[in-house]
């Protein structure tokens, strides 16, 4: 029996993560997510590949999910309440906190906003999330007599982990989106030596190569400061989690140092109350920010006020968080469409935006221009545009850093775009000499698996192969012999070579 | 709140010390593996007495020992006991001490909680356990520690009422946690509005900490995490002035807002050290205050410099190990191959059922369990075990092979790879002879090869055997000398000695 991998989502593109890995006859599914560049049956992925799909709870042995963002756990209320998916899953505590609200204000955008049929429903989610069971980083979980699981730190998001699944004598790490130097808010990721048949990892920024991060973010503040000096309104659409908090422990600090008054809001409950989890989770965060909750729990922002809708057309300048990131519907775009047509203010984009997103098409966009939203809507778009070139994901060097510290027998890409996927591959294989795929959705990759043979050793035989200073071995056996006493007796044991004391 | 043990003088030490001391412990998650030297893997799991408290397990290639200390089923802060890491150890080492003072008694009721998991295989264990299970996972424990609270604070909340002060010389810091909780609901019903003290040097940072460690919490106390409550209520009650944290009673801010009646958590349980003293003092001649302490302290001699002590007293036991009866359940669910038992417990009946070997230790003294298995285990890679080549020896009954590979030490476990040598070929390096020459089967290859000899038996001075002397006379004149662990060829003749060691190399083994 080998290790069979079927990619049922982010094979060759970004969007709805889903691998099924199959080791030594038992399956695992890491992650369960779903498209935001699609509303129809491509959003989630073909569940109906995975073998024996008439009963999930039989042929999947578990579910692991890496971290709360919608591209990896939100077809998971679909899979369980709805294809019938009852057995275990695991995912870290911050992320069982706060996927249900992820996954709750899609719902909500999807069936208030565009009045959509849902596909599940409020009680569907937090029936799925009951029978989540949360992991600690590095706590070794038996999940059944085989299969130990394993968390550990990803960076990226609050919660995001790595996987180790160890299954009889093989092993695979999944690393879900990582990020692998520390960020303001986040750790680097953070793994043990591993003796690994395969390593699944994401390749978003397969073939980027980052400077520092301090550069960029003081030109996200430049842009900003200048903006609102000039009494425009800043809006930055984002993720309400993760995202949100980094950029506002940036303009929080900035905002203190310069004595900067003008107001930060965040728009709607979902934030404040994520920030209220951000609080709790600490232990989650970098070193620095753990360090200094007791006097100072970093995640109190005392100059940010909740938004109304009234405060659109306010007069002055603000900054606004909104979401979704990508501008994709929401409040985020109902705010769009009151400031884009203004030069004076500023729209931030986040560093990655699904194509058929308004964020997407702003992103190649020449100002000033027009957006067509659907037929008989369109927006003048004269504002300034400032893309966030800080992303939670690790660079190509990061990809490559960890795959030479795993060093596994095989590396599968996914989560990045095929080109760049295809030059990273002969990277892999060239300078680590390491075999790397980049399968496309719903391929199947079969790679060998590590067996052993169980056998007993005596001390015997242990001490003489850890110990590299041996001796021939003497006995007292023929101790006051008259014959020859400096030559080597054999021992009549099988084991000719002992770690012995010094000889006569 | 800082607890002493009870040689307070001897031994005394200073912050330095104590930050120093820390810097060497390195720090784990429950069910987080920590490798000793390649060979032991260490794991704590949650034990259920306090948030963080732990039995300890470790294992190595040749055995495993889990070490349970007192541990509580269904706590009502911490995370619970964790019985099921402990499943198959080859040995328990048990030193739950608290069922040799409380007298035994349980019930037959099957409310079962779910344990944390770490174990999710399902009904490996048969009817009868999943049975067992229940009765231990009983959630009669967890409702009577309830029971206690809420009668504590009905107390508490009596002697308010009158106009007295309530002092909670408390340590374990559930029980406070618990405590708040209940008071700031009791008094919010009654719509009084009287301050809680918690006076420690810790007490800040306690409080602030609580509010961060969700992970080592119980399940009910989990659920508020995910339902997007905060863990405790104390935060809220900080904020709007409920409750107040001093380092000492001497602080100046508190001096200005004190005002009774009150409610004070402060240390220290003995009585003898910290605010306790000066507010028991304070408090003891009026009849309507309140001291509540844990049992376990001997209350007549601990309020003696006290007397004449007014005020109203309530001790109160909590549960801080499990009760023998329990334990032998549980020992019957673990299966392990053999227990230890402190000897304090050989008084009692000992396990009524005996289905595992136990002993008893006792301090101070080394008890030595053999192990379980003589060999140790070894992971063969499939690679390398298919070169191997297998042949049977001569004089024993027994396959032997030769090879060549890396011994890997790692994660507790020895694994036989064949390391960078991937290209090895079958046979590598000087044929070797082994084993015993047997006289006859000697004599016999010499006559095969044509020599002509005569044999001679050395005897030692007791008429005990030495040696054999082969003496050959054709083709060419050599001695033989054959002792237990030696042949000694000795001849002129090259052509002669190379026949007479190919004889000798044909009654040994050789690989």
């Amino acid at each position: 029996m080998g290790i069979e991998c079927l990619v049922l989502g982010a094979g060759q593109e970004v969007g709805k993560s889903c691998v099924v890995v199959t080791i030594n006859g038992k399956r695992i599914m890491f992650d369960c997510g779903m498209h935001m560049g699609y509303l129809d049956h491509r959003r989630y992925p073909e569940f109906s590949l995975i073998p024996n799909s008439q009963d999930f709870s039989d042929s999947i042995s578990c579910i692991i999910i890496t971290h709360f963002h919608l591209d990896h756990v939100g077809a998971l209320p679909y899979f369980t309440e709805v294809c019938g998916y009852s057995g275990p899953i695991f995912m870290t505590y911050p992320t069982k906190a706060l996927a249900p609200l992820m996954l709750e204000d899609y719902r909500k955008v999807m069936v208030d906003r565009r009045g959509e049929e849902e596909q599940f429903s409020s009680e569907h989610i937090v029936r799925c999330l009951k029978k989540v069971t949360a992991v600690d980083l590095k706590q070794t979980v038996q999940v059944d007599k085989d299969i130990q699981i394993c968390a550990y730190y990803a960076g990226h998001v609050l919660g995001a982990a790595m996987f180790y699944v160890k299954v009889g004598n093989s092993a695979v790490v999944y690393t879900g989106d990582y990020n692998m130097t520390p960020d303001r808010h986040l750790g680097a990721a953070q793994i043990d030596r591993l003796q690994l048949d395969l390593v699944i990892t994401e390749s978003t920024y397969a073939t980027t190569y980052r400077d520092s991060k301090y550069v960029r973010e003081r030109e996200f503040l430049k842009v900003v400061h200048k903006c609102v000096a000039g009494g425009g309104k800043v809006l930055i659409p984002t993720f309400a989690l993760g995202r949100a908090q980094e950029l506002c422990m940036l303009l929080h600090d900035y905002w203190e140092r310069m004595n900067l008054q003008v107001p930060i809001y965040f728009s709607a409950g979902l934030t404040i109350q994520a920030n209220m989890y951000y609080k709790i989770l600490i232990n989650w965060t970098s070193q620095k920010v753990k360090d200094t909750h007791a006097t100072r729990n970093a995640f109190d922002f005392k100059n940010v006020i909740s938004f109304d809708r009234s405060l659109i057309n306010a007069p002055g300048p603000c900054v606004l968080f909104a979401t979704p990131g990508m501008i994709s519907g929401g409040f985020s775009l109902e705010v769009f469409r009151h400031w884009a047509p203004y030069e004076e203010n500023l729209v931030t984009l986040p560093g990655y935006c699904v194509a058929g997103t308004i964020g997407h098409k702003l992103m190649s966009a020449k100002i000033p221009t027009q957006i067509q939203l659907d037929e008989d809507v369109q927006i003048d778009v004269r504002c300034q545009i400032h893309q966030l070139s800080f992303s939670p994901h690790t660079d190509a060097k990061g990809i490559m850093d960890l795959v030479k510290f795993l060093s596994p027998k095989h590396v599968i890409l996914v989560h990045g775009e095929k080109p760049k996927m295809a030059t990273l591959k002969e990277k892999i294989e060239s300078e680590l000499g390491i075999q790397c795929r980049y399968p496309a959705n719903n391929e199947t990759v079969c790679i060998p698996s590590t067996h052993h043979v169980k056998a007993g050793a005596s001390d015997a035989f242990l001490q003489s192969c850890l110990c590299p200073n041996f001796k021939f071995f003497k006995t007292d056996f023929e101790r006051g012999s008259d014959l020859d006493d400096d030559f080597p007796q054999g021992d009549e044991c099988c084991s000719t070579v002992q770690p012995g004391e010094e000889g006569r | 709140m800082v607890q002493m043990g009870d040689n307070l003088v001897v031994g005394c030490h200073c912050t330095a010390d104590v930050k120093d001391c820390m810097l060497k412990v390195e720090s784990l998650k429950y069910a987080e593996e920590a490798c000793y030297n390649g060979i032991l893997i260490i794991k704590a799991f949650s034990s259920g007495l306090e948030i963080g408290s732990c039995n300890w397990s470790i294992t190595s290639p040749k055995g495993s020992i889990g070490y349970i200390s007192s541990s509580v089923f269904s706590p009502v802060v911490a995370m619970s006991f964790n019985y099921k890491a402990f499943q198959r150890s080859d040995v328990i080492l048990c030193s739950d001490f608290s069922s040799c003072n409380a007298p035994d008694k349980y019930d037959d009721d099957n409310n079962c909680s779910d344990p944390p998991g770490d174990d999710f295989s399902s009904s490996s264990d048969g009817d009868v356990n999943a049975e067992e299970s229940a009765m231990l996972l009983s959630s009669d424990e967890y409702l009577e520690e309830m029971e206690k609270l809420d009668f504590i604070c009905s107390c508490s909340m009596d002697s308010i009422k009158a106009g007295g002060s309530v002092l909670i010389p408390i340590g374990r810091l559930g029980i406070i946690l618990q405590l708040l909780e209940r008071f700031a609901l009791a008094l919010a019903s009654e719509d009084m509005k009287v301050p809680i003290f918690v006076v420690s040097s810790v007490a800040e940072e306690l409080m602030a900490f609580t509010n961060i460690i969700p992970e080592w919490l119980c399940n009910q106390l989990q659920d508020r995490l995910f339902s997007g409550q905060p863990l405790f209520t104390h935060m809220e009650m900080l904020k709007d002035g409920r409750l107040f944290l001093f380092p000492a009673l001497h602080s100046l801010k508190l001096l200005k807002i004190w005002q009774e009646p009150c409610i004070v958590f402060c240390p220290h349980w003995s009585l003898r050290l910290g605010p306790v003293i000066h507010l028991l003092r304070r408090w003891s001649k009026d009849k309507n205050s309140l001291l509540v302490m844990e049992e376990g302290v001997d209350a007549s001699l601990a309020l003696l410099p006290f007397k004449p002590m007014e005020m109203k007293v309530i001790q109160c036991s909590f549960l801080s190990g499990m009760q023998l009866q329990k334990s032998h359940r549980l020992l019957k669910i673990l299966q392990p191959k053999h227990v230890l038992f402190p000897e304090v417990l050989k008084q009692d009946d000992g396990p009524s059922e005996t289905s595992f070997p136990f002993s008893y230790y006792s301090e101070n003294k080394t008890l030595h369990i053999p192990y379980a298995k003589e060999d140790s285990e070894l992971d063969i890679e499939i690679e390398l075990a298919c070169r191997l080549q297998y042949m049977t020896l001569k004089q024993k009954d027994m396959n032997v092979s030769r090879l060549k590979g890396e011994l890997v030490v790692e994660r507790g476990s020895y694994r036989l790879s064949l390391g960078n040598d991937k290209l090895m070929s079958s046979q590598t390096g000087p044929v070797l002879y082994f084993g015993k020459i047997d006289l006859n089967g000697f004599l016999m290859e010499l006559q095969k090869k044509g020599m002509k000899f005569t044999v001679d038996e050395v005897k030692g001075d007791r008429g005990s055997h030495k040696a054999y002397l082969v003496h050959v006379l054709e083709p060419g004149e050599a001695l033989i000398e054959l002792r237990e662990a030696q042949t000694l060829i000795s001849t002129a003749d090259e052509n002669l000695a190379s026949l007479i060691s190919q004889a000798v190399c044909g009654v040994l083994d050789c690989i």
